[in-house]
């Protein structure tokens, strides 16, 4: 099973095996693939590093 | 003066029930009766036949908005952090900004119906087309709401509504540039210290469309699809405008095509003036890995004045929008000690259309913020008067020190 993150500011969830579509991230992209510059994409106003991982 | 059934929201704790009454919960509606303001103009003329009756949205915008700002004043109320999440689950604050997308259309609709079918002359459809586009500078806000939401039915709506006024780009713009770059010199939609209005629009309107054609063709380009698709959500929105535009033409004539531009620049300008006056001149420091230092609450300018407030779903609490960009209007909340504007933005935009009087009242507040206290080194300034406040404010030349807050 892949892992997931949580925005800690607005709850956004990156699941490894969900990706992100609309986003362009499919299925399976790890979260630390994801470029060095991203930030949350609801909120915008965390970063990629802020993201916590969940159990 | 409202009897109607307020809403209590309690939630019991181990440290006791926790309850909270919204008491503006049912003058939220103003955001309706707001969207529809050329109407106003529009039923005065009718009933008393002289065109310059056209002019009562603007004296409502312009002169009784910034009154009623002074007279009813500011509300500093807060809901208690607990019941945040009672009041974002309530149905009806979720509904209000929805029901005002179609009554955008009405009112450039019906404007555009009445200065294609009445004999005005020349300044009656001016100003029609001025108090259209105050309605739809609204529309952009609304648009804002509903396009910080995670649904997909307010974001499908904000792009729907963004098109009314011609400005479908917003969205993305906002949420993925402004609120990312917010407050650095990087972000076109910041204005800084000794820029003018006029400076600020023409980097503002050209920059935000730029940046989010930008974060929209890198967001394609990572899904393999071509910038010019429908899958392109400005795409989406601007398809909306031209049909919707196109068809008012081809429904009233070319006389159309100015009332159509002048709509337009008149709803943009509203947003260029919020965003002039939301962080002027405020900066966020770089952190040690280059990176700005996350945007606090000390980043915005705000107004807890009643009347703006609730015509601009609370967009005046403007520090805890950026800490929280996905929150509702409703659960906005004041904080202690964060920049404030002396009146709501019906009152600062008329200040900021004068530049001199403009710099007079707001750069003495700016360099009094705590987080600046008088070091014009912490504050976002415009390049090309960088020497003349630097020289103004302390900061002679490279071999005078700085003084910081650890000096001074």
């Amino acid at each position: 099973m892949g892992s997931a993150y949580e925005c800690p500011g607005c709850g956004y969830q990156y699941h490894q095996d969900l990706g992100d579509e609309h986003e362009g991230f499919i299925p399976g992209t790890p979260f630390d693939e994801l470029p060095e510059d991203w930030v949350c994409p609801d909120c915008s106003v965390r970063y990629k590093e802020d993201f916590q991982a969940m159990s | 003066m409202f009897k109607l059934d307020m809403k209590t929201y309690t939630l019991a704790t181990d440290a006791g029930d926790i309850s909270y009454i919204d008491t503006k919960r049912y003058l939220w509606m103003a955001s309706l009766a707001y969207a529809l303001i050329p109407f106003l103009g529009i039923g005065t003329h009718a009933l008393f036949g002289h065109q310059a009756w056209l002019a009562l949205p603007l004296f409502v915008a312009y002169v009784v908005g910034p009154i009623m700002d002074w007279w009813l004043g500011e509300d500093e109320n807060n809901p208690p952090e607990e019941i945040v999440p009672l009041l974002e689950a309530d149905s009806y604050y979720r509904l209000l900004p929805m029901l005002t997308v179609p009554l955008h259309f009405a009112s450039l609709i019906g404007a555009a119906y009445w200065a294609g079918t009445q004999a005005l002359s020349w300044w009656g459809v001016l100003l029609l087309a001025v108090s259209a586009g105050i309605a739809n500078g609204l529309g952009i806000n609304t648009g804002h709401e509903l396009g910080h939401k995670k649904t997909q039915l307010e974001r499908n709506l904000a792009k729907i509504v963004l098109a009314v006024p011609a400005y479908g780009h917003f969205s993305i713009e906002h949420n993925r540039g402004h609120h990312r770059d917010v407050a650095t010199p990087e972000d076109p939609a910041s204005s800084r210290m000794g820029e003018s209005i006029y400076k600020f629009a023409r980097r503002e309107i050209p920059g935000a469309f730029r940046r989010a054609w930008a974060v929209e063709d890198e967001r394609l380009t990572r899904k393999g699809v071509s910038v010019w698709s429908w899958e392109n959500e400005i795409v989406q929105s601007y398809a909306v405008t031209f049909a919707l535009q196109i068809s008012l033409i081809a429904a009233f004539g070319w006389m159309m095509i100015p009332f159509l531009a002048i709509h337009n620049f008149l709803a943009w300008w509203q947003l260029t003036s919020a965003n002039y006056i939301e962080h002027y001149g405020l900066l966020r420091q770089k952190e040690p890995n280059g990176k700005y230092e996350r945007c606090q609450p000390y980043h915005s300018w705000n107004s807890n004045h009643k009347y703006t407030n609730l015509v601009l779903f609370h967009l005046e609490r403007h520090s805890d929008h950026h800490a929280h960009p996905t929150r509702r209007y409703q659960s906005l909340r004041n904080f202690k000690d964060v920049p404030r504007l002396p009146n709501g933005y019906n009152g600062m935009f008329p200040l900021a259309y004068v530049p001199l009087l403009w710099f007079r009242v707001m750069d003495p507040r700016l360099m009094a913020l705590p987080h600046i206290d008088g070091d014009v080194t912490r504050v976002n300034v415009d390049p090309e008067k960088k020497d003349a406040l630097y020289a103004k404010y302390g900061v002679a030349g490279p071999n005078k020190s700085i003084p910081t807050k650890e000096t001074a």
